[in-house]
């Protein structure tokens, strides 16, 4: 039963496997630039989700070809992705802004070196 | 012209957005003049729209002509309009106020790219209020994040870079449990327009997929409106973004969420199945929203900076937007929607006397505040006006939600929601009672105490301590003003702003017929 | 706090600081890098033009574009790369693209269509999809481009400021 869950489910363990490892690495590192990288795995393992799922078995690319019926995935979730794509290379390009200009104001990228920073000049 | 309002006021703030730093670039004053018409043309618009739905009741809008659910669909109802236009009054009344207020605290070179990014924070919350379809509120929810990331990051002082980036980490994970669940509702019913949403979950709300989805969806926006325990972006992200969009964002982004939040729960989901009996959604909103009530007020108490004092009661005030939802009754929603409004322009406000303040000696401080009623007196009146109506005495707005809200916990049989309704106003007249007591019975300290007090960065400002400082300028005074008289406006004159709000609720309420009440 | 001219040095650092690269280095690379990047481009503009009849569009195709230029700013300097894109160049597409985007959605606004609706563009609703969507996509794409262009020219300037 466990085993049948995993295995034709697998995509989706996929998903939140590769979630709780985006987020653990935004709670855990201290360096700033390691939490962008746990962000985009984050999003990444929903932009896979919604791929997953407007995959048809045996479907091919939604291109409409002359004289042929043929199955094709679903392009809607696809097209949102690429959506969704867009907004995550958005965020990660301010992240990147702002560890740049944090880099310059602290001298570090290290959160609890900069928190204790803050704390000292309360 | 009239039909094509919709798409207007969310194209002209996003192509004046991008040729703001173009005129920038010619010279620096047109680009808060760009910022200025856009979003007066905005408020036109969106007035112009409200009269519309005052007439027709409803306005829908295809973009490309695109039938929905195929296409993309902007709808506007009393609840979209009522919203619409708050926004609308709040960002250009930030725009009015942000000529002296950016000219000091941004480098010159920066603010046209200041404005063009406020531009886009702007469009980005009127697009989640207009649009029809649920992937366009997370495409318009992280136009509005990013923007304002950036804008928070411009604020004087190092921590504001922090605090943005913090923000940056939350918000973003909010934005994508928003993005899950609306993967979910997709795979269960395959459309993404509310309205037919809502026609395809018909009878299957309580499969475990839309239940779950509910749950992400409403994490992820409570992420976005720092709902108690997932506030704590919030605190440090007003406090340090620099004046003007800390009164502009606590006074629009949060409301904007809390938008969507009504959206999805009355209009994607409905009554019957938040108040079920296997999940009991409601109860869960109540609960945390009574906690943010007393917490927010609470942890409000303990600041000792102006700015973080006044973020902290802001996630006290989101408990009472998400209280009166989560009672399920049209008073409630009613006394919801009216502390949108509410709170709005008393925090508006609030922030505004704040920015004022910083702007003439640099204190955020509330011990700073001693003797300010003798140097900025129209400014503090601002200030005391908002506080009274914060704490909710009658003839000011806030009375009039704290009293929606009182009367549908009573009605619900919630009444044990009284109490907590009573409580944080004390706790808030407490909080407030300090400054208003710096302000006007305590004489200013020597002026030393206050330079020591401010954060250096302002210690050249026009007004420093030691100048006998005058009252704030007349473009950020104006502004200031209107918006405090406006708190009592509203607080007499109800009866059309609750109006309108009462619609809403009944639209969104539906044939739902109320709460069984069984004590 | 002397931040101000703190950052003054900086940029005065950073106007005189940019070592150019020796002539005589990567001469495989500067060779192949000039001969690969027209190529690049054209297959940019043709992603960019087969936006509404095949996979492609503004989005990719910008994209490709602006790799060649970030191929360019790679092998060349950062210095030899701002002479050709210019940071006010820069800042003008960007905005350029998008405008062109705005304008031709709002055009069909007083034809009596709905916002984007290139149909109501000219008499031939057919053609009026066909070029509609055309110039969308080759404002997307100048807008794209220019972004990618800009993120990567910040990025590799600060890196050179410390």
């Amino acid at each position: 039963m466990m085993i049948e869950l995993l295995l034709t489910k697998y995509n989706y363990w996929v998903c939140i496997v590769l979630m709780m490892i985006g987020l653990y690495a935004m709670m855990a590192k201290d360096n700033l630039i390691k939490k962008v990288i746990g962000l985009n795995i984050f999003q990444s393992a929903v932009l896979l989700f919604f791929i997953s799922m407007s995959k048809i078995e045996g479907g091919t690319a939604p291109i409409l070809m002359l004289n042929q019926q043929a199955l094709y995935d679903n392009p809607l979730p696809q097209v949102l992705m690429l959506t969704a794509i867009v907004v995550g290379v958005s965020v990660t390009a301010v992240a990147l802004a702002i560890i740049m200009l944090i880099y310059k104001a602290y001298g570090t990228v290290e959160e609890n070196l900069i928190l204790e920073m803050n704390k000292r000049n309360e | 012209m009239n039909k094509e309002l919709p798409i207007l006021i969310i194209v002209v703030p996003l192509l004046a957005a991008v040729l703001t730093p173009l005129l920038g670039k010619l010279r620096r004053e047109l680009s808060w003049w760009a910022a200025l018409l856009t979003t007066s043309a905005c408020f036109v618009f969106s007035v112009l729209i409200l009269q519309d739905v005052l007439r027709e009741g409803k306005i829908t809008y295809w973009l490309g002509g695109w039938r929905p659910p195929l296409g993309i669909e902007y709808v506007i109802d009393y609840l979209n309009a009522f919203v619409l236009v708050i926004v609308a009054f709040m960002a250009f009344i930030g725009a009015v106020y942000a000529r002296s207020s950016v000219e000091q605290e941004i480098d010159g070179h920066r603010t046209p790219f200041f404005y063009a990014v406020y531009l886009l924070f702007i469009t980005g919350l009127m697009g989640i209020v207009v649009t029809g379809d649920i992937f366009n509120i997370y495409v318009f929810l992280e136009i509005t994040s990013i923007a304002g990331y950036a804008l928070i990051a411009m604020g004087r002082r190092r921590e504001a870079l922090v605090a943005s980036f913090n923000y940056l980490i939350v918000g973003t994970i909010g934005a994508t449990l928003f993005l899950l669940g609306i993967g979910y509702l997709y795979l269960v019913t395959g459309t993404l327009n509310i309205a037919d949403l809502a026609l395809r979950l018909e009878g299957i709300y309580h499969t475990r997929a839309v239940a779950t989805a509910f749950v992400l969806i409403t994490v992820g926006l409570g992420i976005k409106i720092a709902l108690f325990p997932m506030h704590a972006w919030l605190p440090n992200s007003y406090a340090f973004a620099p004046s003007v969009i800390s009164a502009v964002m606590a006074a629009t982004a949060t409301k904007v969420g809390a938008y969507a939040l009504i959206r999805i729960m009355f209009s994607v989901y409905n009554p019957e199945f938040l108040t079920a009996g296997a999940y009991n959604i409601n109860y869960i909103l109540l609960a945390f929203s009574g906690v943010a009530i007393l917490a927010g007020s609470i942890l409000a108490i303990a600041q000792k900076d102006i700015k973080k004092m006044l973020a902290y009661s802001s996630v006290g005030q989101v408990g009472y937007i998400v209280l009166g939802v989560s009672l399920m009754s049209l008073t409630g929603i009613v006394g919801s929607l009216m502390h949108i409004l509410n709170h709005a322009l008393m925090k508006g406000s609030l922030f505004l006397v704040v920015g004022a303040v910083v702007y003439r000696t640099g204190i955020t401080s509330i011990e700073g505040f001693k003797g300010m009623g003798k140097k900025m007196p129209v400014s503090m009146a601002a200030f005391t006006i908002g506080a009274l109506s914060m704490i909710g005495v009658p003839l000011t707005v806030g009375f009039v939600s704290k009293w929606y809200l009182a009367v549908a916990s009573i009605e619900t049989g919630m009444w044990f929601f009284v109490p907590v309704i009573l409580v944080s106003s004390l706790l808030t007249a407490v909080y407030f009672w300090r400054v208003i007591d710096n302000i006007y019975f305590k004489p200013a300290e020597g002026d030393e105490a206050g330079r020591g007090r401010g954060h250096g960065v302002y210690g050249d400002a026009p007004g420093a301590p030691g100048v006998k400082a005058a009252d704030a300028p007349p473009w950020m005074l104006a502004p200031t003003v209107a918006v405090a008289l406006l708190c009592l406006v509203f607080g007499v004159y109800a009866s059309f702003p609750v109006d309108v709000a009462e619609k809403a609720a009944g639209i969104l309420l539906g044939e739902w017929g109320g709460l069984h009440v069984n004590n | 706090m002397n931040g101000k001219a703190a950052e003054k040095h900086r940029h005065e650092a950073l106007a005189a600081g940019h070592e150019e690269l020796p002539r005589h280095r990567h001469v495989i690379g500067r060779t192949v890098t000039k001969i690969l990047i027209p190529f690049i481009q054209l297959f940019g503009l043709y992603v960019i033009a087969h936006g509404e009849l095949g996979p492609g569009g503004g989005f990719q195709g910008g994209v490709i574009l602006g790799v060649s230029v970030m191929l360019y700013i790679l092998v060349f300097g950062l210095k030899e790369g701002s002479r050709r894109v210019t940071t006010n160049a820069r800042d003008l597409l960007v905005s350029a693209g998008v405008l062109i985007f705005g304008v031709i959605g709002l055009l069909s606004l007083p034809l009596g269509g709905k916002y984007l609706q290139y149909g109501a563009l000219l008499d031939d609703p057919r053609m009026g999809n066909h070029l509609g969507i055309m110039g969308v996509e080759i404002g997307i794409g100048i807008t794209v481009a220019a972004v990618m262009i800009t993120l990567f020219c910040e990025i590799v300037r600060r890196d050179d400021d410390d």
